[in-house]
């Protein structure tokens, strides 16, 4: 009989080493070194290129309208970001349900992913005004489909095993969707809302471009028409650190919601 | 004269059987997968259902727990017929179907918790088993932790606790290592002589068969019959010295005997 010790819930480590975000971080060092000298040495007009110190130092000078302007693009993500989680899920629930409500949903969901942004942006923003629900609905129209493949996904990969044992328990169809298929698609939800989340900033953007009162798509807008090219560089840069910071966060949703993922992987890599 | 306990025949006027099978056939669509088996077993019996691979089986127990209807013929359980939605078996899988999402405790509640009892009881009704089944302290750890054997053994558990009439074990030993399955089926039968749940249990191995076993039907190949009943004469409690008595070897021996002829049988035309 094994007479192994408890196995340690948490711990173990993580990363070889801890030192493999060096790479990265060499590689942008030089890129923007690079930058720098051109634009410094080569004399050419810091409203066509400004140095990355300029851009930094402009962003610094003006970080109170930045930063109202970021949380309100953010604001929009989020908001957009849930409304797409909510229909991700229920959508997939009542596609994974129905073999007939899959044909004839899935042409639909594909469909609108084909809808050109530059046209449906400014109707939307037509149909719904300045505000914010023009930008929140189409951050979810453009995010809700990578999160509701890839809950369809995960649903398939259910073992067929748990829902025979669930079935034979006298579980109903609805309590195997919820006890089994389920959790069994959370990783793939996760795998989803990361790819959803790389774009979807972007997407807010050029929502506001179209037309807003605030966010980062206005302030690049207004900041390219007096040719303040430091600052739209600026803008570019938060834009870019607000997504990796989504993204970081979706790690952490991830652990908060699915703590077992995280110590099974870990478990079978040893 | 070692005796041996009554076979199904010699003792089914003397009381009603838990579950009795009558003739029961089943067929997709061309393909014949069982030609009317018919077997029965009593409260507290651990019966086996030994056959090889193809050998319907599994169509055994889909129709046992309803997720297929026979053919023809009749499914008893304590004298009743099966009908639909009566849930009266509980089932442990081959793989041991454990939700990684859900720590050992709460996989073992599962059953209970789907029967409608609060997550609270029926943590109070598997508390003082879990120390029986050598899991009390790998209640908080994930399936994935345990080894294979302490992951069957959570299985198992999961599967007693849902109160059930009787326990349907479809090859439960089926993945683990030689040693670890020999370990095992030591433990099982410690365990099952504590409780003595009334078991039907499905298993190609014969000497898993022999050792845990009251009494065996030997299945024939598809389409699946009942070839043979063999009562088996040890003692219990069976240990793992018993594995090597004459009694055992010619019990192990008559079974392979009987697969061997059943086998030839059926590639007759």
């Amino acid at each position: 009989m094994s007479t192994r010790s408890p196995v340690p819930l948490v711990g173990g480590r993580r990363h070889a080493g801890g030192w493999g975000w060096l790479p990265a971080l060499a590689i942008i060092g030089l890129a923007v070194a690079g930058w720098q000298l051109y634009a410094t040495r080569s004399g050419v007009s810091p409203q066509i290129l400004p140095s990355p110190a300029r851009v930094l130092h402009a962003g610094w000078l003006d970080r109170d309208a930045l930063w109202t302007n970021t949380l309100a693009t953010l604001k929009e993500t989020l908001f957009g970001f849930v409304l797409a989680t909510v229909v991700g899920i229920v959508l997939s629930a009542v596609v994974d349900a129905s073999s007939i409500l899959r044909n004839a949903l899935m042409p639909l969901l594909i469909g609108s992913q084909t809808l050109p942004l530059v046209a449906i942006a400014p109707l939307v923003i037509i149909w719904f005004g300045f505000g914010l629900t023009p930008k929140i609905l189409l951050v979810a129209l453009l995010s809700f489909f990578p999160i509701t493949v890839a809950l369809l996904e995960g649903y398939q990969a259910t073992d067929p095993d748990v829902e025979r044992l669930l079935i034979s328990m006298g579980a109903s169809r609805w309590r195997v969707f919820r006890s089994a298929r389920l959790p069994t698609a959370m990783p793939f939800f996760f795998a989803g809302l990361r790819i959803a989340i790389t774009y979807s900033v972007v997407v807010a953007i050029f929502a506001e471009y179209a037309g807003a009162t605030a966010g980062l798509g206005i302030y690049i807008e207004e900041e390219t028409h007096v040719f303040r090219t430091d600052l739209v560089f600026a803008a570019v840069l938060v834009t870019t650190l607000v997504t990796i910071g989504l993204f970081a966060a979706t790690y952490l949703l991830e652990r908060i919601m699915i703590p077992w993922y995280r110590i099974s992987r870990q478990t079978t890599r040893r | 004269m070692i005796s041996r306990p009554p076979l199904a025949s010699e003792r089914a006027d003397r009381e009603a059987p838990k579950l009795r099978l009558e003739g029961v056939r089943h067929a997709y669509r061309e393909l014949e997968v069982l030609d009317g088996v018919s077997l029965q077993l009593a409260t507290g019996e651990l019966v086996t259902i030994l056959g090889p691979s193809g050998c319907g089986k599994s169509t055994i127990f889909s129709i046992l727990t309803g997720a297929t209807a026979p053919t023809s013929g009749r499914v008893l359980i304590d004298n009743a017929p099966l009908g639909p939605g009566t849930e009266r078996f509980a089932v442990m899988p081959q793989s041991d179907a454990l939700l990684p999402w859900r720590r050992v405790l709460d996989n073992v509640t599962l059953g209970l918790e789907i029967q409608g009892v609060s997550r609270r009881e029926a943590r109070e009704r598997v508390q003082p088993l879990l120390a029986t089944f050598g899991l009390e302290q790998f209640a908080r750890a994930y399936p994935f932790q345990l080894s294979g054997g302490m992951r069957q053994r959570a299985a198992l558990l999961r599967t007693v606790v849902q109160d059930r009439s009787v326990l349907l074990l479809d090859e439960p030993f089926g993945a683990l290592d030689a040693l670890t399955r020999t370990d095992m089926q030591a433990w099982l039968e410690s365990v099952w002589d504590t409780f003595r749940w009334s078991v039907l249990l499905i298993t190609h191995d014969i000497r898993e068969a022999v050792f845990l076993s009251d009494r065996i039907y030997v299945l024939s190949p598809r389409p699946g019959r009942v070839v043979a009943e063999v009562a088996v004469a040890l003692p219990r409690p069976r240990r793992i010295e018993h594995l090597s008595s004459p009694e055992f070897v010619r019990t192990e021996a008559e079974l392979r005997q009987i697969l061997h002829d059943a086998r030839g049988d059926a590639r007759e035309p």
